[in-house]
């Protein structure tokens, strides 16, 4: 428990870098996500192939080659983002692939009388979608998009591998230094279950409160 | 002529609309890819040596041999997943009281942490209390602690989601606890599950790149070894990327064949997103489970 | 009531509204699905190539003892150089991505490097032959700065020869042989970069090293106001600090020395060492916790030999010696007594 306490600042910090990465990139990965599904879904081809490209390929290559392919091929061609900002890119990049699907399945599970009943009365397409299908969707999408949210908080671990702080990365700098591991671990396995479990409630919590009861 | 539901076919001004839209997006796209070849070749990124590694089979071959591994360790992960899985949900709808806590407690457990803890866990730690891993063997064990306690989620969903018929008539004919689980209702959660445990098996091939941060050699372990041998620590990554591109793509359109062949016999399904965070697994059981209540 | 055709809402992945566009399963006019044939494709190769050619474990020819007609010594019949004889191949753990030192050859499947030597020297010692033969006989396993005491206490290796820094915590847990080479931890700056002289330099730059390991925490514990970046492996570190991204890498001088060589305008060794590195070879205890007095004194028998016939300098001229380097004096092994806390006693080169 020393362990812990003595290097608290480093586990601080670990957490703090954690906590503000999972939630800038859930923030740009939503966005993204829903951006990419109007791509996925518009009558515009080269909009659409560019959001299945996107979708197809980011979301079949494992995080850890993300990172890495991304922050040291940034030099390359001609960008330079601090370790921080390009972890927030790759892991918004990445999540917003599964935003992206899980908002066009549920734009999809909306029954077709709705599409057809706004068209009837003579909504346009953005007027459709904005009115009548999205709010709707969006209902059935916060489940997966509440997983989708505590899925990053794990993967934040994997910004460890371009160095970027956080409590994966302090465990292994703490377990390095002083080789205590039962307290290290468990503490971190604390940590992390501190924030996914109430996340996990809180995602609960809004599914049942924006539920549709028939 | 099939016409679109979302809206109307698009009159004059839509199409116009449309084609600008067109033109632009294939223009912006058609320059970022310029800029970004002008770029890569004045850093040097489009040298032949740079590539020459991959015209020697011996080389392709260390990627390869890599790529086994990564298969290997899924394949066996997998399935114990899913046996461990099978078990999880049992102990959750048993009778007895102890036996649900503790698979909940399982389960909560290590479907909170994130798989690159548990894996350098089961690599560097575990020694310490005398459990002496192969890195293979260590990376096996935390992908299949992680994916057992999702997998255990996806099977009590699908459990849940039979009709409560089958379980009163095997009741009815004597069965037991155990025997009713195993000989009428697992197989068919099973069955039903299909296409979220493909999905998942997608979310495990990926996850089995994080043998790298135990230097296990799998693919993306050997891309790092070779990237530094050759010195293309770009084109070695990328091509371990486009491998796992082929597999993971296609074992994605296989969940989704399979999705679509459950959708015609169940109705409409749940959400299912191959290679998803692992949590849109359950996500998928538990939205199967709710259906068949309705 | 008319049907429409139109694509369904809640059918199979839509697309977008869609006219007579393609088939919404994927598959091509025809039926045949569209790139159906690349996963069978890769699988195959893949699996040629686990059957034809070397897997990642077993290099070539492994495990076979003894040639006819090959010298070989004899050993006390329990002593571990007869048990390594018995089972014909002796299993090295060393580290596959440090250039120079222990590097995996893609192409061969084979470790090249300055601790693969001396393993080597090793090798041909207890099975005869010549040194440059003695690749058969050695089996690889990569090991990375946390498992080399674990491999080698649960005898997944029977020696380690990583890069592998004598201290006093370690000789609790295991035994060395050597030193067999003394490295120094050094700075690797750009060319141009004067700013940085010695560690303490350091204080407020950004460093690279690979990720826990030794110079890592080093550099945590000497300089704490540095900026520490761990990656990996170090030819990342050197990328970024070519891509100025980090001012300085940090590690043992034999690998930076590596780097600059190939790199001399645009990189230097600052050549201010601090701390010093002796790379001893790593053996496990007996059963019991006792010392492997037989194993120590045979190792460290070999050592100054090779030092006086000069296939330790052979073998330094043909790794590390290769970016330039001219072969320092090696180092007097030290042959501690057992049990004792000892500072090594080395002559630096």
């Amino acid at each position: 428990m020393d362990v812990v306490l003595d290097n608290l600042d480093e586990f601080l910090g670990g957490m703090q870098g954690t906590v503000v990465l999972t939630l800038v990139s859930f923030a740009c990965a939503f966005v993204l996500g829903v951006v990419v599904a109007g791509f996925r879904v518009s009558p515009v081809s080269p909009l659409r192939f560019v959001g299945a490209a996107y979708v197809n390929v980011v979301r079949n290559i494992p995080l850890p080659a993300i990172f890495i392919l991304f922050y040291f091929g940034l030099p390359n061609v001609g960008i330079g983002y601090s370790r921080f900002t390009a972890s927030i890119i790759i892991l918004a990049g990445y999540t917003g692939t599964f935003v992206a699907e899980a908002v066009r399945a549920g734009v999809n599970s909306v029954a077709r009388g709705q599409a057809e009943a706004a068209r009837s009365l003579g909504m346009t397409f953005p007027q459709t979608m904005r009115t009548v299908i999205v709010p709707q969707a969006l209902r059935t999408v916060v489940q997966p998009i509440g997983s989708v949210f505590i899925a990053l908080i794990k993967n934040s671990a994997v910004a460890t591998v371009i160095s970027v702080p956080n409590l994966t990365k302090s465990v292994e700098r703490v377990v390095t230094d002083t080789a205590e591991f039962t307290p290290v671990y468990l503490g971190a396995a604390i940590a992390y279950l501190l924030l996914t479990l109430p996340s996990e409630q809180a995602v609960g919590w809004i599914e049942r409160k924006v539920a549709i009861r028939r | 002529m099939t016409a679109p539901v979302l809206a109307d076919a698009l009159g004059p001004r839509g199409r116009r609309t449309a084609r600008i839209v067109s033109v632009v997006t294939a223009a912006a796209v058609a320059a970022a890819v310029t800029l970004a070849f002008h770029r890569l070749r004045d850093n040097g990124q489009l040298d032949a040596d740079l590539y020459r590694p991959f015209t020697q089979w011996a080389a392709i071959r260390f990627y390869l041999v890599g790529l086994l591994n990564t298969l290997k360790v899924a394949a066996v992960a997998m399935v114990l997943a899913m046996a461990i899985g099978v078990l999880l949900a049992l102990l959750r709808l048993t009778r007895s009281l102890v036996l649900r806590v503790v698979a909940t407690i399982y389960v909560e457990f290590f479907r909170g942490l994130p798989l690159y803890l548990l894996i350098i866990f089961s690599a560097f730690a575990l020694p310490n209390y005398g459990i002496d891993l192969s890195l293979m063997t260590a990376l096996i064990l935390g992908l299949t602690v992680y994916n057992s306690s999702i997998l255990g989620e996806v099977f009590r969903a699908g459990i849940l989601s039979l009709d409560r018929g089958q379980t009163e008539a095997s009741y009815a004919l004597g069965l037991g606890y155990w025997q009713t689980m195993l000989l009428v209702l697992v197989p068919q959660a099973a069955r039903r599950m299909l296409p979220t445990i493909v999905s998942q098996l997608v979310t495990l091939l990926k996850d089995t790149s994080l043998g790298v941060v135990i230097a296990y050699e799998e693919l993306l372990r050997r891309s790092q070894i070779a990237a530094e041998f050759f010195g293309n620590t770009l084109q070695s990554v990328a091509f371990a990327a486009v491998l796992y591109i082929i597999v993971n793509y296609s074992l994605g359109r296989l969940a989704q064949r399979l999705e679509v062949r459950q959708r015609r016999r169940l109705g409409a399904g749940a959400i299912n997103v191959a290679g998803a965070g692992e949590d849109l697994a359950i996500v998928a059981a538990q939205g199967e489970a709710g259906r068949a209540d309705r | 009531m008319p049907r429409c055709d139109g694509p369904r809402l809640d059918g199979p992945s839509l697309d977008g509204p869609r006219l007579d566009g393609p088939r919404l399963d994927g598959r091509r006019r025809d039926g045949r699905r569209r790139g159906w044939a690349f996963l069978p494709l890769l699988l195959a190769l893949t699996m040629v190539a686990a059957a034809c050619g070397d897997s990642d474990d077993d290099p070539d020819t492994a495990g076979q003892s003894g040639g006819s007609g090959e010298l070989r010594p004899t050993f006390a019949a329990d002593s571990t150089m007869a048990k390594l004889q018995a089972k014909g191949k002796i299993v090295l753990g060393t580290k596959f991505d440090q250039p120079g030192l222990g590097q995996k050859n893609p192409l061969t499947n084979a470790v090249e490097g300055f601790d693969v030597e001396i393993a080597k020297i090793v090798a041909a010692a207890i099975f005869g032959g010549s040194v440059s033969a003695a690749n058969s006989k050695i089996e690889f396993k990569e090991t990375t700065s946390p498992n080399r005491e674990v491999f080698l206490e649960n005898g997944t290796v029977d020696i380690v020869v990583a890069t592998y820094t004598i201290n006093d915590a370690r000789k609790q847990r295991i035994d060395f042989a050597g030193p067999y080479y003394v490295a120094a931890q050094d700075i690797l700056v750009r060319a141009d970069d004067n700013s940085i002289r010695s560690a303490n330099d350091l204080a407020g730059k950004r460093v690279c090293s690979v990720r826990n390991s030794t110079p890592a925490q080093r550099i945590r514990t000497m300089v704490p106001s540095a900026e520490l970046v761990e990656f990996d492996t170090y030819s990342l570190c050197k990328d970024e600090l070519l891509a100025n991204r980090t001012d300085a890498v940090t590690t043992d001088d034999a690998i930076l020395i590596g780097f600059a060589s190939e790199n001399p305008r645009a990189l230097k060794v600052v050549g201010n060492r601090f701390s010093t590195e002796p790379y001893g070879i790593g053996f496990a205890k007996l059963p019991g916790g006792q010392p492997d007095e037989s194993f120590r004194t045979f190792l460290n028998d070999v050592l100054e030999k090779s030092y006086q016939d000069g296939s330790w300098k052979i073998a330094f001229d043909s790794t590390l010696g290769k970016s330039g380097v001219t072969a320092p004096q090696p180092p007097a092994v030290d042959r501690y007594a057992a049990g004792a806390a000892v500072t090594t006693t080395t002559s630096a080169p």
